[in-house]
Formats: structure tokens, sequence, C-alpha cells
């Protein structure tokens, strides 16, 4: 079925709805979460109560806005705390995976290839179930032969770091590989030719190329983190990021506060997403 | 290798290993080593198999894991059967901008995070929610109905949350299926029953693979949406790592069933990767 072959109009009409179907069950859970967002009531179901926009604003109990509750607004700057460590620490890596499995080749890079991939197929539970028994064996360890007590060690932020930058540095490292693949290494060639050192070429040559691409993954490393849930519900400590926060409030039962966060996230990540989509077409 | 060229590989070098040994191989050979311990006593240990005994001869843990494992089957498939004719349509028919433009709605969901898409799915689907209400504005039912916290709900969701992961890949490799190849098939009398399937399916194949090789992992490993959607009875299998781990503090039971769900993970991949001649590098690559 392409369109140079004739369908008959029954097959077209309803292949053509069944995709608008498609994309109303797409859209319809986060437009819901949006409307809710602005219904005059404690709870966000229906009857529609009226418009307000106390939920983001409002600053008296019970109706307090999401930029006046205290709680929300520590959890969303706990959340960009961990996911810029979380971005910075998986591009580094990431670049370097990806330089070292483009211009080297050694003994074992299939095997290392392989393991480097793993992190995809663990699911993210066990991802954090493994890092969260292995840091408290190495922090039982220090404190039976030291007496040391090493806080970092023990379900916190630190671990959420860790626990996250553990498989998006693999997701990471794929997008900038592909970029590097693409290079076209005899411009390389041409600055070692004028006199540059191994190191100049990379910075002034291989490193402006790769640049979007960094700034892509960066991005991407970033919305992870922040949306991430599984590897961090078994790291967290006391400072929940702002989808534990989130999940502890939804278990209580929700205010249309929930629905307002959301609203916010969803125009920030969209904001991001489209940022990055126009810094990429213009290169 | 001259002697710049060996640091530099050192040093690119050092940063993975310290993250693949560190992060990823200890820790699980150190989960490994909790699951075969047993407590005895306070503070001592002997080494044994008995949490995985355990898992075998209590019949609720066994049950779990078996339902979640053929859940995520079922999740996979669905995902699959209903992104497909979608894909095929992205790549294939639409063009231009509203290729482009049907392409970026695909991700819009996945931008927000899974909370967000599982809330929106409470907030239609629970007693006092949207389809309730319309259901009886219509006059189908009297009462409200209450939808949530059931399998079906729970499915929902699951398919929902993994959609975009079943829909790039596919769209990928569609794209690349060249349009005079289906011109042809349907030159030498094809229909579109057999086109798809002896052409638009096979070149597909790859992103099919992946598709259900990621969406079956998150499925399996989803701990949100079968605790907020699903019901009483239907206990996933993370909620109970969750409970052995954080409500009952038993890390070696706990343990155990990790490597459990590592191991049917792992070993579905396998089984879809021997069966369609595909590799991890090939696939996830």
């Amino acid at each position: 079925m392409i369109p140079t072959i004739k369908q008959s109009r029954f097959a077209r009409f309803s292949y053509n709805a069944y995709i608008a179907l498609f994309f109303i069950y797409l859209a319809l859970p986060l437009v819901v979460v949006s409307v809710f967002a602005f219904n005059d009531s404690l709870f966000p179901s229906l009857p529609w109560e009226g418009f307000t926009w106390d939920w983001f604003f409002g600053d008296e109990r019970p109706k307090t806005g999401v930029f006046n509750e205290r709680g929300i607004m520590r959890s969303i700057r706990t959340s960009v705390f961990v996911a810029l460590c979380v971005s910075v620490l998986s591009v580094t890596v990431g670049t370097c995976n990806a330089f070292l499995f483009n211009r080297y080749q050694f003994r074992f890079s299939g095997i290392l290839y392989v393991l480097m991939l793993l992190p995809l197929v663990i699911p993210g539970i066990v991802l954090g179930i493994s890092i969260l028994v292995f840091s408290s064996t190495v922090a039982n360890g220090v404190e039976d032969s030291f007496g040391w007590d090493i806080e970092a060690l023990r379900p916190g932020l630190l671990l959420v770091i860790l626990g996250q930058f553990s498989f998006i540095t693999t997701i990471v490292t794929l997008v900038i590989a592909a970029r590097l693949k693409r290079f076209d290494t005899t411009l390389e060639e041409a600055a070692l030719n004028l006199g540059a050192t191994r190191l100049t070429a990379i910075r002034t040559i291989t490193m402006p190329y790769l640049g979007p691409a960094m700034i892509g993954a960066a991005v991407v490393a970033f919305l992870m983190s922040f949306e991430n849930f599984n590897t961090t519900l078994m790291l967290v400590g006391s400072d929940a990021p702002l989808t534990i926060a989130m999940f502890d409030r939804l278990k209580e039962g929700s205010t249309p506060v929930l629905n307002a966060v959301s609203l916010l996230l969803m125009i920030g990540s969209s904001l991001l997403a489209l940022m990055m989509i126009a810094f990429q077409k213009k290169e | 290798m001259r002697a710049e060229a060996r640091l530099g590989f050192i040093l690119l070098l050092t940063p993975l290993l310290l993250w693949l040994t560190l992060l990823i191989i200890i820790p699980h050979i150190d989960m490994f080593l909790i699951s075969i311990r047993e407590r005895v006593a306070v503070r001592t240990y002997e080494t044994g198999f008995a949490n995985y005994l355990t898992f075998f001869t209590e019949p609720l843990y066994l049950v779990t894991f078996m339902r979640t494992a053929l859940m995520s089957v079922l999740a996979t498939v669905m995902t699959l059967i209903i992104a497909f004719p979608v894909s095929y349509y992205i790549a294939k028919i639409a063009k231009g901008r509203l290729q482009s433009a049907l392409f970026l709605l695909c991700l819009v969901p996945f931008w927000v995070s899974e909370l967000v898409r599982t809330f929106g799915w409470m907030i239609l689907l629970r007693e006092t929610g949207i389809f309730s209400n319309l259901l009886q504005f219509v006059g189908i039912v009297d009462g409200p109905v209450e939808m949530l916290y059931n399998d079906t709900a729970m499915m929902v969701g699951l398919i929902y949350t993994s959609m975009l992961f079943m829909v790039v890949p596919l769209v990928t490799t569609l794209e690349s299926l060249d349009d005079s190849v289906i011109e042809a098939g349907y030159d030498l009398g094809g229909n579109a029953i057999t086109v798809t399937r002896e052409i638009v399916i096979p070149h597909a194949t790859p992103g099919i693979v992946s598709g259900c090789i990621v969406v079956f992992m998150l499925s399996l490993g989803n701990y949100l949406t079968p605790t907020m959607l699903g019901g009483k009875e239907s206990l996933w299998f993370t909620e109970l790592i969750y409970s052995q781990f954080i409500v009952r503090f038993n890390w070696e039971l706990g343990a155990a069933f990790g490597f459990l769900l590592l191991g049917l993970s792992s070993f579905i991949v396998w089984i879809a990767l021997r069966l369609t001649g595909q590799t991890l590098e090939k696939t996830m690559g």
C-alpha cells in the first residue's frame, strides 16, 4: 500500500481513521492532565467547577499552587541538579567511549562493545538494586575495618546519580558514536599535515563537528534522568527527585497541583526538545 | 602503537572500564553473592540456594513471575500490532511536512515522565473519571463505573508507555524500503496481504526485533504502571522485588528475585535474537 498504488476508497478511509484514532489515543491522557490543572476543584476529576490559576499561583491552603509548594519546588531543584550531573558525566564518558571504539582496533573491543550495550537490556529496577547492594557492601566493609561511616554510599543523591549514569551513558555513547562514524577523517589528516598536533586537530576540527551530537546527547541524558523512575526508586534517600515526590503524593490521593506540575513538565521538556531539533536543523 | 597513541588509548579506555566494572559488573556479581546467602542467625550467614528454593516452593512468587512474563509478552505483541500500521503510514504514505509532524507527534508523549502519562490514564479511567462520566452521560450505564485497577487498565498503560520504542525502529527500517520494491510486488500479482507478508515484514525484521526487545524489557521491568493502574490481584514481579528490599528488608530474597528477573529478560532477549538471526550489536547499536 503506497500512494502510487490504487486502493479502494473504503480501505483508504479505514486506514486514515485508524491513524486518527491512534493519535487521539496518544494525546488523550496528556490533554486530560493539562486541562484539569485549571479545574477549580480539590480533585482532578469531573465535575468541572470553573477555570482557575490557583493550582499554579495560589498561596492559601487547601489550594496551594505549585510555585508556593515548598516540597515540590525543592524536588524540582533536586531533579535539575541530578540531571545536570548525569548529563555532564555521561557525555564526558560517552565521548571517550565513542572515540575509543571509533579510532582504536584492539583485542576484546568486540566484547567490550557488547558489555557497553548491556545496560540497555538490564531492567532499571535490577540496576538499582545491584548498585544499592554493592554500595552498601562497600560501606559496611569500610565501617567494619576502619570504623568510618561513609554517608555518601548509603541511599541518596550520589547513588541516584550513579545509578542513572550507569545506563544513560550507553545511550549517550550510541548517539555520539553515530555522528563520529560519519566524520571524514581526512579532515583531521589535513590538519596534521598543516602542522597541527593530534590534540589540536581533535580540538579544532573533530570536536566542533561533534558538538551538535554532544549537545543533543546531553539534552537526551537530561530528559531521561529527569523522568527516570525505576532506578531512582531503589536508590533514593531523603531528598526525593520530582518523579519520586510526585509518586508519593499520587499514592496518597492527588489534588490538581499534580496536574499543574505535569503541565509545567510537559512544557519544559517540549521546549527543550524543540530547541534541540531547531539547533540540529541549523547545522 | 606509538607512545602517544598508547597514552591516548589508555586515557580513553579507563573511563569505560571504570564505568563497566564498578557500576555494572561488580554490582551484579555482588548481588548474586548476596542472593546465595542464607541468614542463619543475626549477622551469621551460610552459602546456599535457599532463597531460590523459596521462590520455587512459594506459589505466589512463581505465579507472579510467570504472569509478569506472559503479560509482558502480550503487551509487546499488542504494541507491535498497534504500532506497525502507524509506522508504515509515517514511513511510506505520509510525505514531507505531514511525515515529520506525525513522527514528532509520536515522540511528544515520551518527553514527559511516565508518571504523568500514568496519571493521565488514572484521570481517564477512574470511577469519577472522564470515561465513567461520559458513559453515564450517554446513558449506557446508570452509575459510576470503575475501570481502573484491573489487568486491562494496566495493559493499556503498558502499551501506551512503550509505544515510542516500537514506532521509532519500525519507521527507521520501513523508510529504507524502496517504493519500487513494493510496486514490483504488486506488478507480479501480489495484493496488500501478500506484499506485506513477503516483502514489507521481512524487510522490517531488524526493526521489529529491536522494537520488541526494548518494549518487552520496559514492560517486564515496569513498576509504576502495574502499581498505579493494576489491581490488588495483578501483582507485578518488580513489586515483589521492591517489597523485599524496601518494606521487609530481606535483601537476600530480593537479590535472588532481581537475579531471576535479569535471567528471564536475558533469556527472552537471547531467544528473540536467535530466532531471527540478529545480534545485539546490530539491533541496539
